[in-house]
């Protein structure tokens, strides 16, 4: 069978559409995407102009690079640049800007700095260079976490010496809890990251109905399923029963994948984490667990760093809790872009500034919707 | 995919046999989807644009 085209199906997609009209009807509802993947798909597949111009769509923090603090790419680029070790990371950080530069011009400089496209990659490469130590940026959500648990247990299993890890992974439950209570943002539901929840099961959403009487929604990434997603979150507001709803039921569980929780328990324990724009969250990253400890990078190599600074004027921190909106930024295509990014948000593919440049910069309407 | 080959590591799922379609995320299957489920979704779309076409043009009958 084919996952792709018959979620686009338009017939389907008008119906849904009218639907969705008739659910929002007089109200005004602000819902949330989480995820950057929904952010991308949303203006990938022109949503925004089929909506009811009284939802409103709110992207939220969920893109693992954006949220990623100043103070970890400085920490990486201090290690980038000593001669003893390889960088190894997921393709997008390369490109973030640190305080002083990026891993990018670090490279560009003769640091090695290799992207990899899984964590498996970063321990392969320990094997092939002996006499370098190896460290992988450990960033990302709970999709990717049991990824680089699963490459750490591999490392111990080959006794490696010279793998290590920078942690910096996060976790979205207690973001969410931020975001639910923030008044600023009068949320009225929220659509619930995919493949998150592939791995940590809808079960971790019901505080959110039940305590902050919040309906979320576990929404595919094809636009059928957006949009019916967008329909059950308004359809729960209305009738004022909060719950969570599992529309990406072909990935998605209650339980989620418990072999995958189960490494991420093994290898890591909770901490407080800093998120740009959010500050610190208490509980919502992920550092090495005490028997992993010889992999940890921050503890094993401690690198002396400036105090860190964000880009001056960049509103990636307020772009991430869905306080502003790309509209609202003065760099917005004009300094900052796809090609010069000066904040996360446009560098990542998942990132809201990246996704209104490629997709809504010259359609007016869309701009002035979102503010 | 399209033709490109990866290799994906399968210790995060069980049971995964040539045939399925797995969610891929850095290098690993996190994921089996669930055919009956994708196409119970699917056929849910399709009844719910066979209601909106029918009240469009009238519904009267049905």
């Amino acid at each position: 069978m084919n996952y792709v085209d018959a979620f686009r199906e338009p017939r389907a997609g008008q119906a849904l559409v009218r639907r969705l009209q008739e659910a929002v009807a007089e109200r005004q509802v602000t819902v949330m995407e989480v995820c950057g993947t929904h952010t991308a798909a949303v203006f990938r597949f022109g949503l925004r102009t089929l909506l009811p111009p009284n939802l409103k769509l709110l992207s939220g923090p969920g893109c693992p690079v954006c949220v990623t603090p100043t103070r970890y790419v400085d920490q990486a680029v201090a290690l980038a640049e000593r001669s003893e070790f390889i960088l190894a990371t997921f393709g997008d950080m390369v490109r973030v800007p640190g305080s002083r530069t990026t891993l990018e011009h670090c490279r560009a400089a003769g640091a090695a700095v290799r992207v990899v496209y899984s964590p498996r990659e970063a321990v392969a490469l320990a094997a092939e260079s002996p006499e370098r130590n190896v460290v992988f940026l450990a960033v990302g959500f709970e999709t990717t976490a049991p990824t680089i648990a699963a490459a750490i247990l591999q490392a111990e299993r080959q006794n490696r010496t010279n793998f290590f890890v920078l942690p910096g992974n996060k976790t979205m439950p207690a973001a969410l809890a931020a975001l639910a209570t923030a008044d600023d943002l009068s949320l009225d539901g929220f659509l619930c990251p995919g493949h998150v929840s592939v791995i940590t099961g809808a079960r971790i959403y019901e505080f959110l109905a039940c305590d902050h009487g919040l309906p979320c929604v576990v929404s595919g990434f094809e636009p059928l399923d957006i949009l019916y997603s967008l329909d059950l979150v308004v359809r729960r507001v209305a009738a004022g029963t909060p719950g969570v709803d599992i529309q990406y039921s072909r990935a998605v569980t209650w339980e989620g994948n418990v072999r995958a929780q189960e490494l991420m328990e093994q290898v890591f324990v909770a901490v407080d984490s800093e998120w740009r724009g959010l500050g610190v969250i208490p509980g919502s990253g992920l550092a090495l667990a005490p028997a992993f400890q010889r992999f940890d990078a921050a503890t094993r190599f401690p690198v002396d760093i400036e105090p860190s600074r964000d880009p001056p004027g960049c509103l990636c921190g307020g772009v991430l809790r869905g306080a502003r909106t790309p509209a609202d930024c003065p760099l917005f295509g004009v300094r900052c872009t796809p090609a010069t990014p000066v904040g996360p948000c446009m560098v990542s593919g998942e990132g809201t500034c990246a996704a209104w440049f490629r997709y809504a910069v010259h359609r007016r309407e869309v701009m002035s919707a979102g503010r | 995919m399209d033709g490109v080959r990866f290799s994906a590591d399968l210790s995060l799922v069980d049971g995964v046999r040539v045939g399925d379609y797995v969610l891929l995320h850095a290098g690993f299957a996190i994921q089996k989807l669930d055919q009956q489920e994708a196409q119970a979704t699917l056929a849910l779309f399709q009844e719910l644009a066979a209601l909106a076409q029918k009240a469009q043009t009238g519904g009267v009958g049905s």
